[in-house]
């Protein structure tokens, strides 16, 4: 009863302090996500180097839909503002925003990434310059409940047919027995980047390519595809929130960590905040690989966001000794411990404290190596528009406004009117 | 009410007035009083909307624009190995273009429905009146991002108060999707709209409303016409100037609208409008030309909405005045 004036207190001698104080520039601004634990994260990640050494740095939290956040970073570098030094990128922006962004071989030297997945080095490097640091490495796996699924005898499913049909039953028999607000299954269904990468794994892991080949030609428009449209559809309303449709990572993990849905497909962060302490579902979560279709293997999409430095940055040698440090060794195992940010350094998934405290790094290491690239390299500046029209044409499909098979053969022709812009 | 009326113009009119020197000193001052707006004017709307309408005939891209190139009127339409491209094409646009047109057409309805009753009520005499006026503009005081962010948590499908209250009535039996689902989000958009500018009609109306003379009413009463009746015959046409003010101010917002939808249901197609639209292309997609061109035709719609609103409008004024 006492805390709360005694917080205000607090709260207000701070303001105070605040206002009296001099204003004097930070040295340094970062952007950083606030999805889940991340800007805390951050916030601890950057204190520590402040500490080392004496610069102050400035934290500017942006947008939870990385689609916006995009087009705040475009705005912003597009204005060839130093506004923001260091900033978080996507995984699949490199290529869009490569001009604007300093290389980092030459302010870190040219062993900068060394250590570093191979591959996230490879898609950070744009025409020869590294124009990011890979801080940590993402990819869609799928939340279960462990005690649910022990329950009513089922272990976790191999395909999405036996996710359907274990989803569909504990439904049905939860509800029965009075749990009104339990789903089956829920994911990222807004129209957004999100929709993107959970519809690519739908489609790559019924064998039905990746919307756009490695030599830029456009590969949707195919039954597998269409196949897996189809059953994702048929979720919506039956194991799946009709929500669902404007639902990014942080609602779905909402609905499963109150313990209302059985299963959810999300990336590794979610996994510190469910076994947290004031999850309903601590200690009752598992987590396997995603499911596949009848002719496929399981597919996770790459996901995962890197350190960019921005060309006109003020202080950009300042600012590469935080990109360094903040993924480097130390920090990147605190994140793993503290949050399960998936490491981008290899020898990572082999520490113990790691693997204790994450334990699907290891048994899943497999997908986190060989996760499904989104086609943003060979689409390039087009791809904004290739994963707008994805998503949107998988949007429909989910609402019931189209069956997958039209969808995508309209898809297909939008597709190869942009064909041009990157062929 | 016909005879009594003169109007102060007249006897004016009736001397050789044109062309004199007074008349001339007259325009003159005029114009050098409306300069100074003109040249705002010109330089803050004209200028920016000749840029766009330059660009939207130019391939330039964000990152890029001192590159931009002439390409003539292909971001509007341009045929090319056999099928024509452009934004005249794209179905996306035109479903933008009815969606803006029907939430606009709704809304404003709406609106003013909602705002003359409102108005009807504030102009009664009870106590606590003015506590009651100050508290209907709430809504409107209440910045549109702040007021839409909240109704999407009240409209959350899981946990929103909305679902809970129906569901509590026992009007649903199951939480709907209110900003999810094609079907509904629509309604949604369109209710957290008019709840957040029928205050602004309401206003408008009620200001007409006090100004209305006592006498017509006083007759209406002698007579024992219906108050129903006297609404219809004579408050409304009496209020109808404002409430064509109202209206225009409302159609114009409404034509254009974007932060509402934005916050609410993002850019889905079922509610994009054709700010939404402009927006993504110019924005999140960097494309400046094709962005200009929605932009562009974006004003010419509302241009001719004003325009045939205003025309419709004056010919229903002179027939009621007739």
């Amino acid at each position: 009863m006492l805390k709360k004036p005694l917080i205000n207190a607090a709260l207000l001698a701070t303001a105070t302090a605040a206002f009296a104080s001099p204003v004097h520039a930070a040295d340094l601004t970062i952007s950083c996500g606030a999805v889940g634990a991340e800007l805390e994260l951050c916030e601890e990640g950057v204190e520590a180097w402040e500490e080392e050494t004496g610069h102050e740095v400035d934290i500017v939290s942006t947008p939870n839909s990385s689609t916006e956040r995009l087009s705040l970073y475009q705005q912003i570098l597009s204005a060839n503002s130093g506004d923001i030094d260091v900033m978080q990128i996507d995984v699949v922006w490199p290529g869009l925003l490569a001009n604007h962004l300093l290389d980092l071989n030459e302010v870190l030297g040219d062993d900068a990434a060394e250590g570093h997945f191979e591959a996230i080095v490879e898609n950070n490097t744009v025409d020869g310059k590294l124009v990011a640091m890979p801080w940590f490495t993402d990819a869609g796996v799928l939340y279960y409940r462990k005690d649910l699924l022990e329950e009513y005898g089922h272990e976790p499913p191999e395909t999405w047919e036996e996710l359907t049909e274990i989803a569909t039953e504990i439904q049905t028999a939860e509800r029965e027995a009075g749990n009104d607000g339990m789903w089956g299954f829920v994911f990222q269904g807004r129209a957004y980047e999100g929709l993107t990468t959970n519809a690519l794994e739908w489609v790559s892991s019924y064998g039905g390519g990746t919307l756009v080949d490695e030599d830029g030609k456009v590969t949707i428009n195919n039954d597998r595809a269409a196949a897996a449209l189809d059953l994702a559809a048929s979720w919506i309303d039956d194991i799946t929130p009709e929500g669902a449709l404007n639902y990014t990572e942080e609602e779905a993990r909402g609905i499963f960590q109150s313990g209302d849905a059985v299963f959810m497909r999300n990336w590794p962060y979610a996994w510190s905040l469910a076994q947290s302490e004031d999850s309903d579902v601590r200690d009752k979560v598992g987590v396997v690989k995603l499911p596949h279709g009848p002719d496929g293997e399981s597919a996770a999409t790459l996901g995962g966001w890197n350190l960019a430095i921005s060309k006109y940055s003020e202080a950009p040698s300042l600012a590469a000794e935080l990109v360094a440090f903040l993924t480097g060794e130390a920090e990147q195992k605190r994140r793993a411990i503290e949050g399960s940010y998936n490491p981008t350094l290899e020898r990572l998934y082999e520490d113990d404290e790691v693997l204790a405290a994450v334990p699907f790094f290891g048994t899943l290491y497999d997908t986190f190596a060989n996760a499904v690239a989104r086609p943003s390299a060979v689409t390039g500046e087009s791809y904004g528009r290739v994963s707008n029209a994805f998503f949107d044409t998988t949007h429909s499909v989910l609402s019931g406004d189209t069956s997958a098979a039209d969808a995508l053969a309209q898809l297909e022709s939008q597709l190869r009117r942009l064909e041009r812009r990157w062929k | 009410m016909t005879t009594t009326t003169t109007t102060p113009s007249a006897p004016e009119r009736a001397r050789p007035y044109r062309g004199t020197k007074v008349r001339r000193q007259r325009v003159r001052a005029a114009w050098t009083f409306l300069a100074p707006m003109l040249v705002t004017l010109a330089l803050v709307a004209g200028w920016p909307l000749l840029r766009t309408f330059y660009f939207s005939l130019t391939d330039g891209t964000l990152s890029a624009l001192g590159d931009a190139s002439f390409i003539g009127l292909e971001n509007y339409l341009v045929y090319d190995n056999g099928t024509w491209y452009g934004l005249l094409t794209d179905p996306l646009w035109w479903r933008a273009v009815w969606n803006t047109v029907f939430f606009a057409a709704v809304s404003v309805s709406l609106e003013v429905v909602f705002g003359v009753i409102v108005a009807l009520i504030l102009n009664a005499e009870f106590r606590g009146r003015m506590l009651v006026r100050a508290a209907v503009l709430i809504p409107w005081a209440i910045p549109t991002i702040v007021s839409a962010k909240m109704w999407a948590w009240m409209l959350n499908d899981q946990f929103g108060i909305i679902n809970h209250l129906l569901m509590a009535l026992g009007l649903i039996d199951s939480p709907i999707a209110w900003t999810a689902s094609a079907t509904y989000s629509m309604w949604a958009v369109i209710m957290v709209d008019v709840w957040k500018t029928i205050p602004f009609v309401a206003l408008l109306a009620l200001a007409a409303l006090q100004m209305l003379p006592k006498d017509c009413y006083e007759a209406a009463e002698v007579d024992g016409i219906h108050p129903v009746r006297v609404f219809f015959k004579v408050t409304l046409p009496l209020i109808t100037p404002a409430l064509m003010v109202a209206v225009i101010f409302r159609l114009l917002d409404a034509l254009r609208v974007f932060d509402v939808i934005y916050v609410l249901t993002s850019n889905a197609s079922s509610t994009m409008t054709m700010s939404i639209y402009a927006r993504q292309q110019l924005v999140e997609f960097q494309d400046v030309g094709y962005g200009s061109a929605a932009s562009t035709l974006l004003f010419l719609i509302i241009a001719l909405a004003t325009v045939a609103y205003l025309y419709l409008g004056r010919k229903q004024l002179q027939l009621g005045g007739d």
